[in-house]
């Protein structure tokens, strides 16, 4: 059989010398970029993608577009509507309810990716030990399974009640539960790579763990930790939301859509839009994170696309 | 079969332990002292010393989780540090809303999810289909207290259809019981049928795609018997994991429904007990919880070689 040599053309596709049917697929980076072009034309990823620059460029900017102070009081006007003063109307303080779901845009992003970044960290570390050394997996893995087993909205509650509800404490509620999660799929990427070849040569190379693990093992679970990512942030949000809500999370001062939600009940049915506003605008944000996560997914991972 | 449940059921005692042990570890190791927690701010040494001595805190911490387990064994949850009362008797007693809505919801969301899924994939991608999915995107992002007051907002408030929250047990009469429960379940559900069509949706797909489904065809079969009595029943097993999951995760949707409708269930004492830091409760409610999560993913491991024959023991 002759060698078969693949010399990259200068617009990325692959020349193909030698038996074609043994050559699958395209350089990944030109594959990845049109597809990625092609998905955006899809209406509902403009949307998405759409929605959620909004937000974040809402929440970079926040002091510009017209806010006062979200956590000023002012007695006089208490539970106000739409007025030109206050463009969505006063909550029970007199506080602005436009300028604190403006706000809010800013702690849902901060609780999103701090615990998104503290998940996948501890889960790639966690995750790396358990599926390299074998010793260790049993262990860690029946801890995580115990993890697992306990709703993770009352693990974040019962993590909140017993620290008290700051942003600190918050984010590591939100992000426990998510952990086991992120090391499973670290653990099964690290044990499916360990018998390739070309892991196998570098062993027989004499290359030392640290660097085999970095070099060659952790950038095969890049993939799949952003898909998994979109995933934890979405998560986040909506926890960080619900245990506010329920009067367990963020200290009320701070002005999260889940506080405010928290704190219209008592005037839900005089103003639904202390609740409806900051809801609608909560989910039309996990609305468009979930959205972009299934792109990336059918983009990262072709096997779990063709599923769905 | 009886071996593979036995089986089963003994492979759960470790993960039961394990979670018994985080549960344990999460209440003694996390900073700040219990005792002092319980007592207040402006209580005196002796009064904590006492609480110390109750609670069983000046002991060494192995022997606390010894004693703790000890008394689990014997279904002793300990005592509400607010009223004093058993907490397993105040679990039974808030046990009858959560069920309720729990039910009605597992109802719901199976007899509307399934068929959703099967009409998706029968019309794969043409406009009922992308309906479908795009109610199941939707479904799956908007969170459960929010589309619950919207409900509320459009349903109770603006229609007065239905009551605006609380509930009346069956013994009041199945009428008032069952206009509390329709919101309540409406709204619970959203997230349930999203996932369960979808699932049900892919698998189909994935079982058309098959060289016994071409056969049935060939041989003549109608649409519909190749899609309910062929691709149905072999799409059983990802249909069935995916209820499993729901099921198991409705436990975090009933504390946030029992909280926005006002339902006495065990959701709501969740909450209060949070709220009040009634550590014993909190600790009894998350084992509950648990074990019932456990214990869905048994029955369901336990239904495959039912519902295909194909996966033995």
């Amino acid at each position: 059989m002759p060698a078969i040599v693949n010399q990259p053309h200068a617009d990325g596709n692959v020349q193909m010398l030698g038996d074609p049917s043994l050559i699958v697929h395209a350089t990944p980076a030109a594959g990845f970029t049109s597809q990625l072009i092609s998905s955006l034309r899809s209406p509902p990823v403009f949307v998405a993608l759409l929605i959620l620059s909004v937000v974040i460029v809402v929440a970079l900017a926040a002091p510009l577009l017209g806010t006062i102070d979200p956590v000023a009081i002012d007695p006089g006007s208490r539970l106000r509507g739409l007025s030109p003063e206050h463009w969505l109307g006063t909550d029970a303080f007199g506080r602005d309810t436009y300028s604190r779901v403006v706000y809010g845009a800013r702690v849902s992003l901060i609780v999103g990716a701090g615990a998104t970044l503290m998940s996948i960290t501890l889960g790639l570390l966690i995750g790396v030990l358990a599926g390299y050394f074998r010793a260790a997996d049993a262990i860690i893995m029946r801890v995580m399974d115990g993890i697992m087993a306990i709703p993770s909205i009352l693990l974040a509650i019962a993590l909140v009640s017993l620290t008290g509800g700051s942003l600190l404490t918050v984010l590591v509620a939100i992000t426990i539960p998510e952990v086991p999660r992120v090391v499973r799929l670290v653990r099964s990427v690290i044990l499916s790579v360990r018998t390739e070849p070309y892991v196998e040569a570098a062993i027989s190379l004499g290359t030392r763990v640290p660097t085999l693990l970095v070099r060659h093992m952790v950038p095969n679970t890049v993939a799949p930790l952003i898909v998994q990512g979109t995933y934890v942030f979405a998560a986040a949000i909506l926890t960080e939301a619900t245990l506010s809500f329920l009067g367990a999370g963020l200290p009320p001062e701070i002005p999260s859509w889940g506080n405010m939600m928290s704190e219209g009940r008592m005037y839900f049915q005089l103003l639904p839009g202390l609740i409806l506003y900051p809801g609608i605008i909560l989910a039309a944000t996990l609305l468009s994170v979930n959205v972009l996560g299934d792109v990336l997914r059918d983009l990262l991972d072709p096997k779990m696309a063709r599923k769905s | 079969m009886l071996a593979y449940i036995t089986r089963r059921l003994l492979a759960t005692i470790p993960v039961m332990a394990m979670v018994a042990v985080v549960v344990f570890a999460i209440l003694r190791l996390t900073p700040g002292d219990p005792a002092a927690i319980i007592a207040g701010d402006d209580a005196t040494t002796e009064q904590l010393e006492k609480i110390r001595q109750t609670m069983g805190l000046d002991k060494p911490i192995p022997l606390q989780l010894v004693q703790w387990v000890y008394q689990l064994l014997q279904g002793d949850l300990g005592v509400s540090l607010l009223s004093g009362a058993p907490v397993l008797g105040m679990i039974a007693d808030r046990m009858g809303p959560s069920l309720a809505l729990a039910f009605g919801t597992i109802v719901v969301t199976v007899s509307v999810a399934i068929p959703l899924g099967i009409v998706a994939a029968w019309k794969q991608g043409r406009m009922l289909d992308r309906a479908v999915m795009t109610f199941s995107v939707l479904g799956f992002s908007v969170p459960t207290f929010v589309v619950a007051y919207l409900l509320i907002y459009y349903l109770s408030i603006k229609m007065g259809w239905f009551p605006v929250q609380g509930y009346k047990p069956l013994s009041d009469g199945f009428w008032p019981f069952a206009q509390r429960l329709v919101l309540p379940v409406l709204a619970l559900s959203g997230v349930y049928v999203a996932l369960i069509a979808r699932i049900t949706r892919s698998s189909i797909i994935e079982v058309m795609g098959e060289d016994f489904i071409r056969t049935a065809r060939a041989k003549g079969a109608t649409e519909r018997v190749v899609l309910m009595r062929h691709a149905l029943r072999n799409a059983a097993v990802p249909i069935l994991t995916i209820i499993g999951i729901g099921i198991a995760s409705l436990i975090s949707g009933v504390v946030v429904t029992e909280s926005v409708f006002n339902l006495p269930g065990l959701g709501r004492l969740v909450v209060e007990a949070v709220l009040a830091r009634d550590y014993p409760v909190i600790q009894g409610l998350i084992l509950l919880f648990s074990f019932f999560y456990i214990f869905i993913n048994l029955v369901v491991d336990v239904l495959y070689p039912i519902f295909d024959p194909r996966i033995r023991y």
